[in-house]
Order: structure tokens, then C-alpha cells, then sequence
């Protein structure tokens, strides 16, 4: 059951993953959680070896693989580093708007250029007063002729700064609601574009969170993506296929958890014999190797659906998320717990798991949000 | 720049258990790998490729599996691959061993430079690379740390051997070689061989694009009769080397250390000397 399915070539990707996050992202993961840096040569790295490219088709530079591939890869970067797994995954959440809703010049201008890695992406939705309830956004888009004077603060936004490509969502006409919402593709560098403060957060720390700011941005009116007011449905038809990339980065971070909890379960003894011995441990192990697998299958499974062109997708996508961060979350929480005091020391490496696992049920929708999509659609589900 | 990495593929332990019977390796039923020597080989031949052009083409010489070891040379970077296969080889030593690389590298003809890895994990004698430069009568610099620089001489002979078919005529390399302190800086004409320590670079890791080519890639397969290789010059027959016993080192004994001022350490010393070693 190694692989789940998998075809040659997802395996020839997963291995590849794999060796990366073990030869060259374990050995740093600590120093970046420490010092907050931003991991360009892990970057670099995944770039070389094609990794940026396997969910964007051939036609643009990239694989041809999709939300599955793009999975795989964040899963096994997870195992090593939650954070540094995430400026992976966030391009990814930043380049499927231009997959989806990009036209022919916009997907041949940016898709290479992230395919290859020589770019990063980055999405940004959130706001100040804007979380779960994304319809508060405040910032604004003004048009003037061929281009749109962008105004406002984003908050929160994985990879701000260091990302050159941008999907950004902003209301080009206040007065019709959700409707009045347009996606946009912003550059690095574009006039009247900048970044606000580095957050310090509780895991994911090699991370880069930051805020945009518009000034007066400038922005071609060729940047729209899509058509003026459909951002929202650019937004959520996004989150459709990102969700099931935030599981598989909180399936990795638990797989990573685990595979520590079993080494050290082994190693340690108390009572004159190894604490792998005790049926508290094994039951505890049992348990967190069974969750892991049945989210991965939801996971791949959800994956597949996404890649086999299946449209409506929302509650499974959500579903993905809301029961692969909840299991991370327990399962890194247990991990720590198999460590006893230890795993409550820095100088080991089980707690940052547990700090990575929680943004895991905060982002790209909260956990009870998750639980909205849901249920909303079971009901609308019988509606028909 | 047309460039010729040796790599020879090993098992995945540096403990390789020896046949007490027949006193050769015992390679049966373990993972394999290619020498990690020969990766810094092969990295620095890529490297050389994207710096001067040209084209790197690695061989090597084993089983048939060692295709594997092909492969995985061309995910990294590789443009053609060579395996010399033959049953008649089994058994060769260093001397069969390096007869037979420079058969084949004569047999592909052109060439600039040869790069073998310092030793091999298994077998570790660090005399094939010497062994390819020796039959194929052209320069050699073992242990090389760094290349710093390939210098296309102008109107100047480089004295390479007239029979050789060097791709560039009249060019150097100058290398720094590896020294217990430090290291010296010498220039050789090409064509030439080095053999390579891991301080010369960090081998890269595959690419995707790198392995879905070597999927499919086309490995050529040469047998002793391709090379005009007689039977009695290579496998066992051919081998000059006779092994008598393959043994470990017994490990060293902890010293001794004196106790006491400096007058009563001396003099403890020199009875010591006296005693024991004199
Ligand atoms: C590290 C990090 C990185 C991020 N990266 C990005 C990014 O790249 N791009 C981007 O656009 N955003 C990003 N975000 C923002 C993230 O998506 C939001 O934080 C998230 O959507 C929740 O919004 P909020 O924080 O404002 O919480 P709130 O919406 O204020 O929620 C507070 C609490 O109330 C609950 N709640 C809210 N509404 C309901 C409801 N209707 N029913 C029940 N409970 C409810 C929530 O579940 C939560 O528990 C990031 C956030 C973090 C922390
Ligand atoms: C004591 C002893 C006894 C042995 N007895 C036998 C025996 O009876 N039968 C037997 O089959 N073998 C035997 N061998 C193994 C055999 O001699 C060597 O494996 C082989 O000749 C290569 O030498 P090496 O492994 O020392 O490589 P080294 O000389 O250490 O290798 C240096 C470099 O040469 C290149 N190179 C080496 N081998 C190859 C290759 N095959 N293809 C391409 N490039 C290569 C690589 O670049 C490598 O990094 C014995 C080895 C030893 C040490």
C-alpha cells in the first residue's frame, strides 16, 4: 500500500520529493525555523529539479500533471518542513487562478516563468477586517481607461515580498456585493505596489507572511483575469483545488511527526525496557498511522476527481482540508506526547511539528468554515 | 569540450563482505548505487558541459544492471551513455578493468577529458583512472580538488599524442590536486584524465525532465568483441593481480600516556624506548 495507487511517473515525482526533503531540507528546517529566513536555496533546489512544473500543463513549460502531483510534492516537503513546504504550495495556490481563468497571453506570459521556478506566486484575499467572511474586502479597484488604480491593504499574504507573480482580488464596483469583486494579476515592482512588516507566527516560520500594499497601484487592464465581478468565483473555484494542497501539507506534517514518534518510541527507555513496548505507546502509534492513511486516501482520492475535470468539487475539497488538518493537528499533538518532556524541548524536533500543524486548520478557509461548505452543500444536495 | 566520466556502480554499504572461498566481492542481494566518488565526477563533467558546451557521455563497465547506473547519469545530465558488458570480463582487476575502458574510450574516439572518481567504495584501489591514462598514453592528475580554468592555447603544440583524436587541439586545464596540506596548481595539455576528491563540488539532484529522458534513453551496449578485446587480456585470465588473503586491519591499540613532571615522563619515556621498542 506504498503507494496509493500512484502512476510510474507520481511515483518518479514522489521519490524525487522525498530525497529533497530528506537530503536537503531536514538538515535545515531547524535553522530556518529559527532565524524566520526565507529558504531561496530550497527554492532553488525544487526549481532545478522541475518540481514547480508539475501541475502546469506541457504547453506553458510544466509536466502536465495536476492538483495530484502538486499534492504529492507538498506532502513529502511537509515530512521535513511544514514551512518551507507552504512557499511551495502557496505558488501553487497563486498560479491556479491564471490555470483556471487565465487567457492564452496571460498563461504564456507567467506560466513558463513559474514552471520553470524562476518565479514565484502568491494569492491574496485576506483583509483586516476580512477573514472568513472574504465579501468584507475594502480594497478597491478604480478604472481609468486601459488600466485600474488598485487601493487598499492585504493581510496575512504566503510568500508577500518574495513572490513576483500576484493574484490579488479587489471590488471594482462597491455597490454590487460579491459581484462587484475582480481578480487581477500584479507584479512585483509595479508602481505603487509595496509590502508591509514580515509577521513573526507560531510555526510555518520559514514562511514569509506578509501585507501588500496599493498605493495607487497601476494595473493593465490585460491583468484582469477572467471578467470584471467575477473574482469571487475566481476565489472560490481557487480554493476548489488549493484545499486538498493544505491537506496533503498537513497529511506530510503528520506523517513527518510520525515517523519521529516511532523512531524515538523505539530508543527510549523507561522501566527497564523500550517505551514501544508499552500497548499506551503502540495503540497511540496504531491510531495516528490509521488516521494518516485514510486522509491521504480522502486526499488523492479528492485529487484525482479534481484532475479528471469534476466540476463540483467544493464540499469534497473541503472535506480533504477540514480532515486532514484536524488529524495533523492530533497527530503532531500525540507525537509530542510519545516524546513526554522532551518533545516539549526545542532542542527536539517533534514541537515545531506541532507548531506547523495549527495553521493547518486556519487557512484558505478555518476549520469551521470547512464545515459550512459542507454542510451547505449536503443540504443543497437534497434541494434538487 | 567532449568529456568522458568513468562511473562504476557499487553496493549501497561500504561494508561489502568478501567470499572467503574465491576471496572476491560478495555483491549478491544488496541495493546498488553509483560510486559517490563518481557522482563529483560526473557533476563536475556537467558542469564543465554548461560551461564550454560540448557534451558528456558516461561508461562504464559491469553487469548488466549497471545500466541503472547509466540511467540515473543521464537523469542528472548525461547526453550519451555507454555499458560495457561481457561475460568474459568477470573477474577483471585493475589492470583488465582499465584495459577495457580505454578500449572503449579509444573506440569513441574523440575526446578532451577523461574524469574518473578518486576511488571506487567497494573495490578501493584508485587505479583504474591511472590504469585508463597508462593505456591510453595521456596525462593524468589524480585527486583533483578544483578545475579552475580550460585556456585554449594559440600556435602552440600541446604535445598531445598524434594518434589521439582530441576534439580541441592546443588547450590546458589547470587544476589544483589535492595535497595532505593544502594543495599544488598544475597545468596539463588535453587531452587528458583526472580522478576527482569530493571537496570539487555538491553533485545535483536529479531533475524530472532529467529522468523522464532517461527513461527512455538509448544506452549503447558494447561486448569485448565491439572493442577488439582479446578473451585472454581481461576476466580472471586476464588479471594479473592474485589475491592471497583479504583481511581487516586489526585495529590500533590505545597508547600510553605518562603520568608525572616532565622530568619523570622522560625518564619513564626513554626505559620505555629501551625496554620495548629499541
Ligand atoms: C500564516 C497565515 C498565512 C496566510 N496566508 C494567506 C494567503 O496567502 N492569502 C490570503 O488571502 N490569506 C491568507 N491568510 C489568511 C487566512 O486565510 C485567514 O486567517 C482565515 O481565512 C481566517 O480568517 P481570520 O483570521 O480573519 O479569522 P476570522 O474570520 O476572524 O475567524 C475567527 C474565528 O471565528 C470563526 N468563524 C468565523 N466565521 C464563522 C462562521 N460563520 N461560523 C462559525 N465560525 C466562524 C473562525 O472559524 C475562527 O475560529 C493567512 C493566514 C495566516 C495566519
Ligand atoms: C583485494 C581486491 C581483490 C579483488 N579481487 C577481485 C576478483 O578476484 N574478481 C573481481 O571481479 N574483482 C576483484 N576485485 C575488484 C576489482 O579489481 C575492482 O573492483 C575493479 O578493477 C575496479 O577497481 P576499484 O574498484 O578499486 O576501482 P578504483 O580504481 O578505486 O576506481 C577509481 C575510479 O575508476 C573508475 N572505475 C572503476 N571501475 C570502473 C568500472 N567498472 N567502470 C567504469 N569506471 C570504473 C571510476 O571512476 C572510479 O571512481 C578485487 C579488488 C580488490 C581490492
Amino acid at each position: 500500500m506504498r503507494d496509493y495507487l500512484l502512476t510510474e511517473e507520481q511515483r518518479m515525482i514522489q521519490d524525487l520529493a522525498r530525497k529533497i526533503a530528506q537530503e536537503k531540507i531536514r538538515p535545515v528546517a531547524a535553522k530556518y525555523d529559527e532565524t524566520e529566513e526565507f529558504p531561496w536555496e530550497i527554492m532553488r533546489i525544487l526549481a532545478q529539479s522541475d518540481l514547480f512544473g508539475v501541475f502546469i500543463p506541457q504547453e506553458y513549460g510544466g509536466l502536465g500533471g495536476g492538483v495530484l502531483e502538486l499534492a504529492i510534492v507538498t506532502e513529502e516537503l511537509s515530512r521535513a518542513c511544514g514551512g518551507i513546504a507552504v512557499c511551495y504550495a502557496a505558488t501553487g495556490l497563486g498560479t491556479y487562478p491564471i490555470i483556471l481563468f487565465g487567457n492564452e497571453e496571460q498563461k504564456k506570459k507567467y506560466l513558463p516563468l513559474i514552471a520553470s521556478g524562476k518565479k514565484l506566486a502568491a494569492f491574496a484575499l485576506t483583509e483586516a477586517g476580512a477573514g472568513s467572511d472574504a465579501s468584507a474586502i475594502q480594497t478597491t479597484a478604480e478604472k481609468k481607461g486601459d488600466y485600474y488604480l488598485l487601493n487598499g491593504t492585504k493581510q496575512w499574504i504566503t510568500n508577500g515580498g518574495e513572490a513576483e507573480v500576484y493574484t490579488v482580488i479587489a471590488l471594482t464596483d462597491r455597490t454590487k456585493g460579491a459581484r462587484g469583486a475582480t481578480a487581477f494579476i500584479l507584479e512585483k515592482g509595479m508602481e505603487g505596489f509595496s509590502f508591509g512588516k514580515k509577521e513573526k507566527k507560531m510555526g510555518i516560520r520559514a514562511s514569509a507572511t506578509r501585507e501588500l500594499i496599493f498605493n495607487n497601484c497601476k494595473v493593465p487592464k490585460e491583468n484582469v483575469l477572467g471578467k470584471e465581478g467575477m473574482g469571487f468565483i475566481v476565489a472560490m473555484k481557487t480554493f476548489d483545488v488549493s484545499r486538498p494542497g493544505v491537506a496533503a501539507q498537513a497529511v506530510g506534517i503528520a506523517q513527518g511527526a510520525l515517523d519521529l514518534a516511532i523512531e524515538y518510541a523505539k530508543e527510549r527507555k523507561q522501566f527497564g525496557q523500550s517505551i514501544s513496548s508499552f500497548q499506551g505507546i503502540q495503540f497511540m502509534l496504531a491510531d495516528m498511522a490509521t488516521s494518516i492513511a485514510a486522509a491521504r486516501a480522502l486526499i488523492y482520492t479528492v485529487c484525482r476527481a479534481v484532475d479528471r475535470g469534476e466540476k463540483d468539487i467544493a464540499k469534497e475539497s473541503a472535506m480533504a482540508k477540514l480532515f486532514a488538518s484536524d488529524v495533523c493537528m492530533k497527530v503532531t499533538t500525540d507525537a509530542v506526547q510519545i516524546f513526554g518532556g522532551y518533545g516539549y524541548m526545542r532542542d527536539y524536533p517533534i514541537e515545531k511539528f506541532m507548531r506547523d500543524a495549527k495553521i493547518t486548520q486556519i487557512y484558505e478557509g478555518t476549520n469551521q468554515i470547512m464545515r459550512n461548505i459542507i454542510a451547505l452543500n449536503l443540504i443543497k444536495e437534497t434541494l434538487r | 569540450m567532449e568529456i568522458i566520466v568513468c562511473i562504476k556502480q557499487v553496493p549501497d554499504t561500504t561494508e561489502v563482505r568478501i567470499d572467503p572461498q574465491t576471496n572476491t566481492l560478495q555483491r549478491e542481494g544488496v541495493a546498488s548505487i553509483i560510486n559517490p566518488f563518481d557522482m563529483y565526477a560526473l557533476e563536475e563533467g556537467i558542469r564543465l558541459k554548461e560551461k564550454y558546451g560540448g557534451k558528456v557521455t558516461v561508461i562504464t563497465m559491469g553487469p548488466p544492471q549497471a545500466e541503472e547506473a547509466l540511467r540515473e547519469a543521464i537523469s542528472l545530465g548525461s547526453d550519451e551513455a555507454i555499458l560495457i558488458t561481457d561475460r568474459a570480463l568477470a573477474g577483471s582487476d585493475t589492470w583488465a578493468t582499465s584495459l577495457t575502458l580505454a578500449k572503449a574510450i579509444e573506440k569513441i574516439g574523440r575526446f578532451d577529458l577523461i574524469i574518473c572518481g578518486k576511488q571506487a567504495i567497494d573495490g578501493d584501489t584508485a587505479q583504474v583512472g591511472p590504469g585508463i591514462s597508462a593505456h591510453l598514453n595521456i596525462p593524468q592528475v589524480t585527486y583533483v580538488k578544483k578545475i579552475e580554468e580550460i585556456r585554449i592555447l594559440e600556435h602552440q603544440s600541446t604535445g598531445a599524442p598524434e594518434h589521439r583524436a582530441p576534439s580541441t587541439h592546443s588547450a590546458i586545464v589547470r587544476v589544483q590536486r589535492m595535497m595532505e596540506e593544502g594543495y599544488v596548481v598544475m597545468e596539463v595539455p588535453l587531452p587528458c584524465l583526472i580522478t576527482v576528491v569530493k571537496e570539487i563540488n555538491e553533485p545535483r539532484l536529479p531533475s524530472l525532465k532529467g529522468k523522464l529522458r532517461a527513461r527512455n534513453a538509448l544506452i549503447t551496449k558494447w561486448g569485448i568483441q565491439d572493442l577488439g578485446i582479446d578473451k585472454q587480456d581481461v576476466g580472471l585470465e586476464g588479471s594479473p593481480t592474485r589475491v592471497v588473503r583479504v583481511f581487516s586491519p586489526p585495529p590500533r591499540k590505545g597508547g600510553q600516556i605518562l603520568q608525572g613532571n616532565v622530568q619523570e615522563m622522560v625518564e619513564k619515556l626513554v626505559e620505555l624506548l629501551k625496554s620495548e621498542i629499541l
